[in-house]
């Protein structure tokens, strides 16, 4: 101690600071030895591969761009799954955002047994991915499914919905809004923060329903409405499960997506190189993506004033 | 006293606290419908896992199964040893719980609570890699596991677990930011190292955080598959997932097993959400922080 107090000003601040240092770095190692190992070091190695013609078996050969330009000029199917990619993601993710957001304001009220209906709600997210996609099989079954027989109560013949190259889409996306209870939550605790002044006020002014909703709940949801949009986007892109158990990308590839045709390229036809150039452009879509949206939503989101 | 005034009139007010008001009759109805609607495949699959098969195929459709038989749970755990999937399951879980509960406090706390030069660019570089989908990282990591000579056993499913995931990070991070900083330092004046301060008075303030972190792991791991997927291929090693993807390939026809197999995996997770809902409420709550 008396050492310490001894010794120079600058001395001990220094070492201090050295102590900090080799805490901090001995506690962040496993993060740190993760983040190398498992992230960084992969994302520079795929784009390595990416310009090599690579099958697990044999060597690495140099093909420079021939991987990404024979994706982009000669394979129709890397079209078509990034087409079926894109018209999914258009889809869930507005209509997650929307039903979400919807349950939240109707649980943002005072009705009896809240706490049933949220649970409820909620509870389809947890539903591991091969359960759902093994129940909703199941479901969209064109005769003996329930969907079809509750339509046919009401006099309708459903579709064959995943044999049906027009329908097939569409209910994978039914499917996913289904499990979308995750940002009803968010939302919800967002719904709780919004100052209730703010609605006296807005109701002293003779602010009606829409520009009460428009000018103080959504501003104050913002923040957690984009957290939605941009893990909407990126789980998107990740779909698989759901594809790989369902339809196996059909009927006639109109349900192969992105990931799944990925997943082929690498594991199925062993072509490891093309499929890192699959996983590169996949990775410039969605830092595209989230960048836009960063850029188009920081004018518009609203952090409280922070 | 001002002070617990004013806390009891934010709580009067969050208790009478709603949106632009909806009508209450509208609200019960809309609720209402979203309910139904939203049971209705809870309803179908427990229902169809208790149906004899003729009654599945039947037209017009058997809505309630009379009666209700438990064949096809036998037959689940007859086709396919189901029994020991569970228990792989289990075992990959927990030890991937244990990884990512100890890995991300310790980052976490480094992030958080110490003062160091490269505590925010690390956050930041932590952060960005948050957005890197798992099919971009597949290829290179299981390039390197089947250099390490680990295909086909649980190493790759279990051992990343153990070196920190950016999300239980950052979730973390968040919560350790909001416990006082000077606990940390009466603890220092004491002559506490890190390690204590860590494990004596972190670590036991974190436990909700923790809690969700584990709680949150162990399903991700119950009901992951295309990392099993591309790993595994001994069908003694597969996963419940793995094997009750079986029934899709190899025995197509049988919807029943199918169902009661569905039944038995989501089982384990909706009573374990009943058992924690508060935490894991809060956990998903904690997710939307700050976008």
């Amino acid at each position: 101690m008396s050492r310490v107090l001894a010794a120079p000003r600058r001395a001990r601040v220094s070492r201090r600071e050295l102590s900090n240092f080799a805490y901090g770095l001995l506690f962040a190692l496993p993060g740190l030895i993760g983040l190398l190992t498992f992230v960084a070091y992969p994302v520079f190695a795929s784009l390595y591969y990416s310009f090599t013609s690579y099958s697990i078996i044999g060597r690495y050969r140099w093909v420079g761009l021939g991987n990404y330009v024979n994706l982009l000029t000669l394979d129709d199917e890397f079209w078509n799954v990034l087409g079926n990619t894109t018209y999914f993601v258009a889809l869930s993710v507005p209509l997650h955002l929307v039903v979400a957001l919807l349950l939240a304001l109707l649980l943002n009220s005072r009705v009896p047994g809240l706490s049933v209906y949220r649970t409820l709600f909620y509870l389809p997210s947890v539903v591991p991915a091969v359960a759902t996609a093994m129940l909703w099989l199941w479901m969209y079954h064109p005769t003996n499914g329930i969907l079809n027989s509750l339509l046919d109560v009401f006099g309708i013949v459903g579709p064959n919905w995943l044999g049906d190259r027009a329908w097939a889409k569409p209910a994978l996306v039914l499917m996913s809004v289904w499990g979308g209870g995750g940002l009803m939550l968010i939302l919800l605790a967002g719904l709780q923060d919004v100052p209730q002044e703010l609605y006296d006020a807005a109701e002293v002014d003779g602010a009606g329903w829409w520009p009460r909703f428009w000018n103080v709940t959504i501003p104050f949801l913002s923040p957690h409405l984009f957290f939605g949009l941009v893990t909407g986007l990126i789980g998107g892109f990740q779909y698989f499960t759901q594809v790989y158990i369902m339809t196996s990308g059909g009927p006639a590839r109109s349900t192969a997506v992105y990931s799944f045709y990925l997943w082929e390229n690498a594991f199925q036809f062993l072509k490891m190189g093309y499929a890192s150039a699959m996983a590169w452009i996949l990775l410039m879509i969605v830092a595209a993506c989230t960048a836009l949206v960063f850029i188009t939503a920081s004018r518009r989101v609203y952090y409280g004033g922070r | 006293m001002y002070l617990s005034v004013r806390r009891s009139a934010a709580i009067v007010q969050r208790a009478r606290h709603r949106a632009p008001g909806i009508r209450p009759v509208s609200v019960e109805l809309c609720l209402a419908v979203f309910a139904a609607t939203f049971s209705i495949p809870f309803f179908w699959l427990v229902t169809s896992s208790l149906k004899t098969y003729p009654q599945m195929i039947a037209y017009p459709i058997v809505w309630i199964p009379s009666p209700p038989i438990l064949d096809h749970y036998v037959q689940t755990f007859q086709i396919v040893p189901f029994a020991r999937y569970i228990g792989n399951t289990m075992i990959i879980a927990l030890m991937t719980v244990v990884g990512a509960v100890f890995s991300n406090a310790l980052t976490a706390y480094s992030l958080s609570r110490i003062n160091w030069p490269l505590a925010k660019p690390l956050f930041a570089l932590l952060l960005s890699t948050m957005m890197i989908p798992f099919p971009v990282l597949m290829i290179p990591q299981f390039l390197i596991f089947r250099n390490l000579g680990w295909l086909d056993t649980y190493l790759p499913l279990v051992v990343p677990a153990y070196f920190g995931y950016a999300f239980y990070t950052f979730l973390l991070r968040q919560f350790f930011l909001t416990i006082p900083v000077e606990l940390s330092d009466a603890a220092r004046m004491d002559g506490a190292g890190e390690f204590r301060i860590f494990w004596n008075v972190i670590a036991p303030l974190a436990k909700p955080a923790l809690a969700t972190i584990a709680l949150f792991q162990f399903i991700g791991a119950w009901e992951s598959f295309l990392p099993p997927l591309i790993y595994i291929s001994s069908k003694d090693l597969y996963t419940v997932s793995l094997g009750l993807a079986m029934f899709r390939g190899e025995f197509t026809s049988e919807v029943g097993p199918m169902m009661a197999g569905s039944t038995v995996m989501i089982m384990p997770i909706v009573i374990l959400f009943f058992l924690t809902q508060r935490t894991f409420i809060k956990g998903i709550t904690l997710t939307g922080i700050k976008g």
